[in-house]
């Protein structure tokens, strides 16, 4: 045991900071590897959508009618209402990453506080969505029924509700997801564990934030803002 | 204990012992060996699987097990050996060991997340080992829907949610490579210094980045019309089962350069020591193995000729499967020049190396006749189509992998294993090999379907060569197991250096320290510099 820490040189003993890990050099190279792979990380998310996105688009040009027919269920007034939730979020999120930049703990916690908030309006909003689809008979598999008028593309309709649940209810489990990472990060920023030298975890999250803000920002208009002309 | 005079040499394996050690390890060079011991249980798995075919097939009737059961087979063969063997086999083995030695770095740049990885991979691999012990799947290992999706009553859901569960094992250590190459390399270690083994890590980890997200999204897709009755694929809605073909060959296409790739870059270190010269056009093998990477993601409908695509599409995807060919080539006649006016030292390694080029060339040759739309119409889901990818898959990445096993072995466990057992096996393994899959060759030629379990008399000799083949393969690779593993308990020590190779993992200690290096390394040359070397080999 004390032969292996001569050997691997225990970083804390030579009064580096205190998160500064063994297998780096410096700071900023932890920070630019952090940063690096946080990005290669929504490179991959971007591609796990991506699937889905391809569906929907080839769905939408061979059934285009029951994509008019399945967005106009879907409540134009929650969505937008979503969307200026999480547009929101984002702010108080790159809020958080500057006060954490600049060393202002406590409104660092607020701001985090004040992001979760929002993500939770979003969910709960979700949720109401959710169950009106339940009311509607509008969930795949379970139950599902068009008006006699939509009869001749119920079949379509329903893989249109398949891809909403999918798209949407995938997009709920990450900003569930970003729900978790928040907690810790906020207790982390109450811990007093963040300083303008090392704060990469606030920003993480934050860039992990964004994209699934982004990714909403795909699917309402996808979703809901389909030919709204007819 | 202690009896020798000389202090013992701290190293990676022997600064610890306790269970708790190696499972909580970070030390990628732990991990290294943890991932080789899963894929080797997985790889006999695999075989068993594979032996049980063959054995049925030694005989025109469907005798030894039911049409079901040989479905159950093949699928469960294909399951664990892509994703369980091939996949992990050389990056997560032999990249994880000696990519941060080859870079001067003291570890990966996520160690945390590298041992993640291995849980999560672990994990996937349990998943998939429960829904072939309570029953199996039979639905081949591509999935297709709507058989997957509706039609099977086998354990779909459970081998799905292990696949997808072990695609994020595969993408974790694909970023965490690639940050590595990025940002841990030693002062001095250029891009064009690196050893051409990091370019072939590099280009797969772009792939697994870019292709695996992907396949884990068909698969949550197929995951959400089987569990929840919701329709994506389903025809009866007007769903597209075609879109899963393609969705599913989008990464599964490209996972055959996952798989191809890393051993390539193996084999580029081990021809270049044991010809004792520079590698003939360095920065024409590093490319190609990008320009493979890039290519392979614009290849993936060749897998659809006969599924209805448009004609104009077939074409397209026709010619570019045609373009791969080309860096595949590029690196093969880069091999051969570097051979050429070598001082050849045969050693066991470079007998694996030898072996892989002549299979792999096989492979690769026979790969532009299915790319063929014509001559695709005729062997499209034949035993040509087994043969062709058992060459590139076997014959290439298993023999790349052995070659780059053997060449590190000294490094990884600081012993030597016997050589001339190591030469017999790779032997046996070729011959084997070439008696197991060259038969299919002519076997698909004339038309035997693959996927079923009986077949027309006259296709009898071949098979029975072929399953002989298989059984001389199934000595060689237990040969293998064993003197590697003989060589742990009785191998004489490695020693360095003792293949006089160049690249920083070998001017390090065998096995390596904890962390590597007892000093920071400082990189002043290429990786291959022979020529400056005066070192005679025997």
């Amino acid at each position: 045991m004390s032969d292996a820490a001569a050997i691997t040189g225990d970083a804390h003993a030579h009064g580096h900071h205190p998160d500064l890990q063994h297998h780096f050099d410096t700071l900023e190279q932890q920070h630019e590897a952090a940063t690096l792979g946080m990005w290669l990380f929504l490179v991959t998310e971007v591609l796990f959508f991506g699937g889905l996105f391809l569906a929907y688009m080839l769905y939408r040009v061979w059934y285009h009618e029951a994509w008019v027919a399945g967005s106009k269920e879907l409540s134009i007034a929650l969505g937008g209402f979503n969307t200026v939730v999480l547009i929101g979020s984002s702010l108080t999120m790159a809020m958080a990453v500057r006060s954490a930049q600049t060393g202002y703990r406590r409104a660092t916690i607020g701001w985090l506080l004040g992001t979760m908030a929002l993500g939770l309006t979003f969910l709960i909003v979700k949720v109401f969505e959710y169950k009106d689809k339940f009311d509607h008979h509008h969930v795949p598999g379970y139950d599902f029924h068009v008006d006699a008028a939509h009869a001749g593309i119920a079949g379509p309709m329903e893989i249109f509700f398949s891809l909403y649940f999918t798209m949407t209810g995938l997009h709920a489990l990450h900003m569930i997801i970003g729900f978790g990472l928040m907690s810790v990060i906020t207790w982390m920023a109450y811990k007093n564990r963040f300083s303008p030298q090392w704060y990469t975890p606030v920003e993480m999250s934050g860039l992990y934030w964004h994209f699934v803000d982004i990714v909403w920002i795909f699917l309402f208009p996808l979703l809901y803002l389909v030919d709204r002309t007819q | 204990m202690e009896m020798t005079l000389a202090a013992p040499r701290v190293d990676y394996l022997n600064v610890r012992h306790t269970v708790a050690s190696w499972l909580l390890t970070k030390d990628h060079k732990r991990i290294g060996i943890m991932y080789l011991v899963v894929v080797t249980i997985a790889f006999f798995v695999g075989g068993l699987f594979a032996s049980l075919i063959r054995l049925e097939l030694a005989t025109p009737a469907g005798d030894l097990v039911s049409s079901d059961t040989y479905n159950k087979l093949f699928t469960m063969h294909g399951v664990a050996m892509v994703f369980f063997v091939l996949i992990p086999a050389v990056p997560a083995i032999l990249g994880n060991f000696v990519l941060p030695l080859m870079l001067g770095a003291k570890d990966v740049a996520f160690p945390k997340i590298n041992l993640l990885s291995w849980y999560v991979f672990v994990i996937g691999f349990l998943f998939t080992l429960y829904a072939m012990i309570t029953g199996g799947v039979d639905t081949g290992w591509t999935f297709y829907t709507p058989y997957s999706s509706r039609a099977s009553s086998t354990n779909v859901m459970m081998t799905g949610i292990g696949v997808f569960i072990t695609g994020f094992s595969s993408i974790l250590t694909g970023l965490n490579f690639m940050v590595t190459i990025h940002r841990m390399r030693a002062p001095g270690l250029t891009w064009f210094r690196l050893p051409l083994f990091v370019w072939a890590i590099y280009s797969t980890s772009l792939v697994q980045v870019l292709g695996t997200p992907v396949i884990a999204i068909t698969v949550l897709a197929l995951a959400v019309e089987r569990g929840l009755g919701f329709g994506i694929f389903d025809p009866a809605l007007g769903g597209d089962p075609v879109l899963f073909q393609h969705l599913f060959w989008f990464y599964s296409h490209p996972a055959v350069y996952i798989m191809i790739l890393p051993p390539m870059g193996a084999i580029s270190e081990v021809l270049a020591c044991f010809s004792r010269k520079n590698i003939f056009g360095y920065s024409f093998v590093a490319f190609s193995s990008l320009a493979i990477a890039i290519f392979g993601f614009l290849v993936w409908a060749h897998h659809l000729f006969v599924a209805g695509i448009s004609v104009y599409s077939a074409l397209v995807f026709s010619f570019l499967t045609y373009a791969v060919a080309i860096p595949s080539a590029v690196k093969t006649f880069n091999w051969t020049a570097t051979l050429y006016k070598g001082a050849i030292w045969l050693k066991a390694p470079m007998i694996w190396a030898l072996a892989f080029l002549g299979l792999f060339l096989v492979g690769g040759l026979t790969g532009l006749f299915t790319a063929a739309l014509g001559v695709d119409v005729h062997i499209h889901d034949t035993y040509f189509v087994v043969a062709h990818f058992h060459f590139i898959m076997v014959g290439g990445a298993i023999m790349g992998y052995f070659a780059g096993l053997h060449y590190w072995w000294p490094k990884m466990t600081g012993r030597m294993y016997s050589d001339i057992w190591a030469k017999v096996a790779a032997i046996i393994v070729f011959a084997g090999f070439n008696l197991t899959f060259g038969p299919q060759f002519i076997l698909g030629y004339l038309g035997m379907p693959r996927r079923y379990h009986m077949y027309p008399e006259e296709f009898q000799v071949l098979n029975v060569l072929s399953s002989a083949g298989a059984s001389i393969l199934a000595v060689g690779y237990v040969l293998v197991a064993i003197y590697l593993i003989a060589s742990l308990f009785n191998g004489e020590e490695a020693g360095d250096n003792p293949w006089h190779a160049t690249g920083l993992e070998w001017t390090t200690q065998s096995p390596p320290l904890p962390h590597n290096f007892e000093t920071q390394p400082v990189v002043t040359e290429g990786a291959y510099e022979y020529s400056k070397r005066e070192i005679k080999v025997v």
